[in-house]
This record gives structure tokens, C-alpha cells and sequence, in this order.
């Protein structure tokens, strides 16, 4: 089994709630999608081509920023379980992980983690730069995947085009091959149905949404993953920037949305909130979506200031240790999913219970 | 009225350029405007896959000239329809004229303007070359516990890094 505890700060520091307006912002990431000159793209590669891309890679690590305490992780090389958990950590792409049996786990894939960033490499392309921040701070990720990148892009030849910039198999990411996403909680827009006016404007103005694991997975427990749609004919400044006032807005009319549902509503509200709690300390039985929506419930408690000795680390670890590989990491066997969600209820109860001790 | 750089084909937009106060008006025809990346059509501005992947779709139909295939993948616009993704970098080439209009569809735009790249200079390459076989012949060493010459890689090793 994959020792976690290897991993610098076990992939998850982005948990620790620091950055800003981390209570609607969990997380802030960019990636640059880059493909090495010389060799077919991952999907049509040989499994030769594949692993001299890795080869290749694994020879610029030691120049690359913070290769000091660097892991280089070889996804073919893991259980499917193991691979699981590190894409519950939002540490590689489901892709990556190989967890659609249509699309099982390539050779040559792998993950290249250090404290503040992620080389995901034979994914949909040659690499995928990454860096993940804890609450709103768009920037500063962009600045360290620019560091990343520029350091190897200075030791591999990216695929670049005059007219086109950088290549990428998909026609979507081509350009600056930039993705800037924030994943927000909006369950004041969800209760007062505003939601739905306010991400139709987003689509117009070239930013999108998802959900909680990205591409194709469903919005569950008021997580919206927000990003920008198109990579070309603007610089990476202003895509950003465009991104940036986009959730701005979204934090504004989130809290403003929450002002109106405590002062129309505020008893009700306070009771949902506070029966969501109830059953997250004491249910004995938790599926994954339920106790999803229901720290939604939570967590927007917490942001009205209603519990007030529950922090949002807490929360923020309860989303990821949570999940199905998770519970099975820690109960050390496979679960099935009756058991996992005796598990999760388990977990969930003596995080909160030992919270509330404190 | 005619297109102001090529005097032939007819006008379908007008480019306003601002360059610090002056403010030029530039009237283009399809492919002028296509080959500055300019978006020419309303509907065409929508970034939507579904949309895109038809647009190929229709051109492999139509049978325009980016028929064939790539040099370097043998992949085809075909393919590329069947799967989404492209199989090299030369595609891009390959097929230019339908990547072009795709890229417009897709981002309402097709010309690059973030970040310029240059590609590390040969030398700078064949050191890291030399570095990676260094270490590898190092790697080797150790393993075999051929201690001295470990030891002279690794000074070899220091003195190119």
C-alpha cells in the first residue's frame, strides 16, 4: 500500500484553510497543459514514447524548484486503490489514475509532487504543471507553475507553435494551455435559486463551471468548480484577470445572498443548518453525497458564524478523508460500500465530537 | 466595399485597432480576417465542443483540402473527429487550414498572444544530455558497487552542473 507520509505534507497543505476567503473558497489551482517536441501525443503514443517522455522528465526534475523534497510517484506502478486515494486528494487527474476501465491506467504514467506543486506527466498531455492553494489566491498559484514551468521548459523542448503557442492535444487548451480554477462553496446562491442566473452569465463571458472532481463529475454539496473556458488569443494575465473578477463577484453575491436568507428566513435557516449538524455527530450511516450536502449545511453554519467552535481545516479535511479510498486507506482493507458508509459515519462523528471537546 | 489588404474579397468586419491614441479601422474579408485571427461571426464566438467536433465533421465531409494524413502520427482529421484529441504536434501543421478555423470556433481567436516560448539552445541540451547519462552511468555504479569509479562520475558529474 502507498505511504501517504511520504508525500510532502501528504499533498493536502492547500486543507489548511490559510488563504483568503477560504470559508466560500476552498481552493485556488492552475495548470499549464505542455507536450515535449519529438514524440506523438500520450493517446496515440507507443508505450516506448511514453516512458522516454517520463525518462526524459525524470532528467530535468533535479533542476526544477523545490526538487529538494520532490517525489516522483509512478502511477502504472500502483494499485488501483492507491491510485484512487490520490485522486481523491485531487493530486492526479481521474485520467491519470486510470479509474475508467474503458481507459485503464497507461504506461508511464506518473505524478512528480513537491511542497507547492504537481507534474502530472503521460496525462491527456505529455505534462500537466499544477499548483493548488488553500482559499482564494489565483495569483500565487499562477506564479508557481510559472517557476515550474519556465525551469523546464528551459530543459525539455515544448511542442510551440508561432501562430498557435502551445500545442496541446485538445484543441480546447491550445494557446497558453492555461486552466485557472477556484473551487467555491455557493449555497447561499443555491437556497435563494440564484444560482442558475448567475452561472448563465458566467458561460457568456468565456469562464465555466463543473463540479467537485472536475471535468464531467456533477455538482454535489453546493461545490462549484469555476474556470476559465478558453485558453487562446489572450494573454495568461488576462485570462486570470477575467477569472478573478468573476469570483469576486461570485464571493459578493454569495454573501449578499446569505444577508438575505438569515434576515427573511432566519430561524429556518438556522434550524437546517443546525439539524445538518445533528446528523453529521450523530448518524450512524453516511453515503458520500449525503454527507456531502450535508457539511454543506455545515459549512455555511460556520461562515454565518452559527457554530462557532467547529474551523473550516476541519471541514476542509472531512471532504477529502471522507471519501471511499480514503475510509479504506485508514481502516487498511477494502470496503464495501455498506461498509464505507458505516465507516464515514464513524469518522465523521469522532472528528466532530473531538471539535467540539476542544 | 473590398478588403483593405488583399483589394478582392468582400468586407465581412470591421477590425478597430488602438494603438496608444491612434485609432485605426482596418475593413477585411473572410480570410484576411481569418488569418489575423479576428472572429467573424456571432455565432461562431460560443467556445462549445459539441459544436466544434461538428465543424470537423463537416469539413471531412465537404472533403476540403486538409484531407490526408499526418506526417509524423499518421493520424487523421478522422481520427481526430472520432476521439476529440490530435495525435501530434504536426497535426496542427498537418491540417492547418481546419485547426485555424477550429481554434476561431472553439476560442473565437486563433493567434497565440500569451507567453512567447524558445525551445533550450542545442548545447544547453546536450549538457543536460550528458548530465542524465552521467548520472545514469553513476546510478549503475553504485548499484554494482564499483565504488571508485562512482566516485570519479560524481565528479564529473559536479564539474558539468
Amino acid at each position: 500500500m502507498l505511504d501517504l507520509s511520504l508525500l510532502p505534507n501528504g499533498g493536502v497543505q492547500w486543507l489548511d484553510a490559510s488563504g483568503d476567503n477560504s470559508d466560500i473558497v476552498l481552493s485556488s489551482r492552475v495548470r499549464f497543459a505542455r507536450n515535449i517536441e519529438g514524440y506523438a501525443f500520450t493517446g496515440r503514443a507507443r508505450d516506448g514514447e511514453r516512458l522516454r517522455v517520463l525518462a526524459q522528465v525524470r532528467d530535468a526534475i533535479p533542476g526544477l524548484p523545490g526538487a529538494s523534497d520532490g517525489v516522483l510517484l509512478r502511477v502504472d506502478e500502483i494499485a488501483s486503490a492507491d491510485r484512487l486515494l490520490l485522486h481523491e486528494r485531487h493530486l492526479v487527474s481521474r485520467e491519470l489514475a486510470g479509474l475508467d476501465p474503458q481507459q485503464p491506467v497507461r504506461s508511464g504514467a506518473a505524478v512528480y509532487l513537491t511542497q507547492q506543486s504537481a507534474v502530472m506527466i503521460n496525462e491527456e498531455d505529455h505534462l500537466r504543471l499544477q499548483a493548488l492553494r488553500s482559499g482564494f489566491a489565483i495569483s500565487d498559484a499562477f506564479a508557481e507553475v510559472s517557476r515550474v514551468d519556465e525551469s523546464l521548459g528551459g530543459r525539455v523542448p515544448y511542442a510551440y507553435h508561432r501562430e498557435f503557442g502551445y500545442l496541446t492535444a485538445c484543441p480546447t487548451n491550445t494557446g497558453t494551455g492555461l486552466r485557472a480554477s477556484v473551487l467555491i462553496h455557493l449555497p447561499g446562491l443555491v437556497l435563494t435559486k440564484e444560482i442558475a442566473k448567475v452561472l448563465a452569465g458566467l458561460q457568456q463571458i468565456g469562464i465555466t463551471y463543473r463540479g467537485l472532481y472536475g471535468e464531467g463529475s456533477e455538482v454535489v454539496g453546493n461545490f462549484f468548480q469555476v474556470s476559465n473556458q478558453t485558453t487562446l488569443g489572450r494573454s495568461e494575465e488576462e485570462l486570470l484577470d477575467a477569472l478573478v473578477r468573476v469570483v469576486r463577484h461570485l464571493i459578493e453575491r454569495e454573501e449578499e445572498s446569505r444577508r438575505v436568507l438569515l434576515r427573511d428566513a432566519g430561524y429556518i435557516i438556522e434550524d437546517k443548518l443546525w439539524r445538518a449538524y445533528g446528523t453529521l455527530r450523530f448518524a450512524r450511516s453516511l453515503s458520500f453525497d449525503e454527507a456531502m450536502n450535508l457539511l454543506s449545511g455545515v459549512r455555511l453554519a460556520v461562515g454565518l458564524k452559527l457554530i462557532p467552535s467547529l474551523s473550516v481545516y476541519t471541514l476542509n479535511k472531512l471532504l477529502i478523508f471522507s471519501q471511499s479510498a480514503h475510509l479504506a486507506y485508514a481502516e487498511g482493507r477494502a470496503l464495501t460500500e455498506n461498509e464505507a458508509n458505516l465507516a464515514r459515519a464513524r469518522y465523521v462523528r469522532q472528528t466532530l465530537s473531538d471539535e467540539s471537546e476542544r | 466595399m473590398v478588403c483593405d489588404i488583399c483589394k478582392e474579397g468582400d468586407v465581412v468586419v470591421e477590425l478597430t485597432q488602438v494603438e496608444g491614441a491612434e485609432v485605426r479601422h482596418l475593413h477585411l474579408c473572410e480570410r484576411c480576417a481569418a488569418e489575423r485571427g479576428v472572429e467573424t461571426t456571432l455565432a461562431a464566438a460560443k467556445p462549445q465542443i459539441g459544436e466544434f467536433l461538428q465543424a470537423v465533421h463537416q469539413q471531412v465531409h465537404v472533403g476540403l483540402e486538409d484531407t490526408g494524413k499526418c506526417s509524423f502520427c499518421g493520424g487523421t482529421l478522422r481520427d481526430f473527429r472520432a476521439s476529440g484529441r490530435l495525435g501530434c504536434a504536426h497535426c496542427y501543421e498537418a491540417f492547418e487550414k481546419s485547426m485555424r478555423e477550429l481554434l476561431r470556433r472553439v476560442h473565437g481567436n486563433s493567434r497565440h498572444v500569451g507567453r512567447r516560448y524558445e525551445p533550450p539552445n542545442a548545447s544547453e541540451m546536450e549538457r543536460a544530455g550528458t548530465v542524465a547519462e552521467l548520472r545514469e552511468r553513476l546510478r549503475r555504479a553504485i548499484d554494482s558497487e564499483q565504488f571508485e569509479l562512482a566516485a570519479t562520475l560524481r565528479d564529473q558529474l559536479k564539474g558539468v552542473e
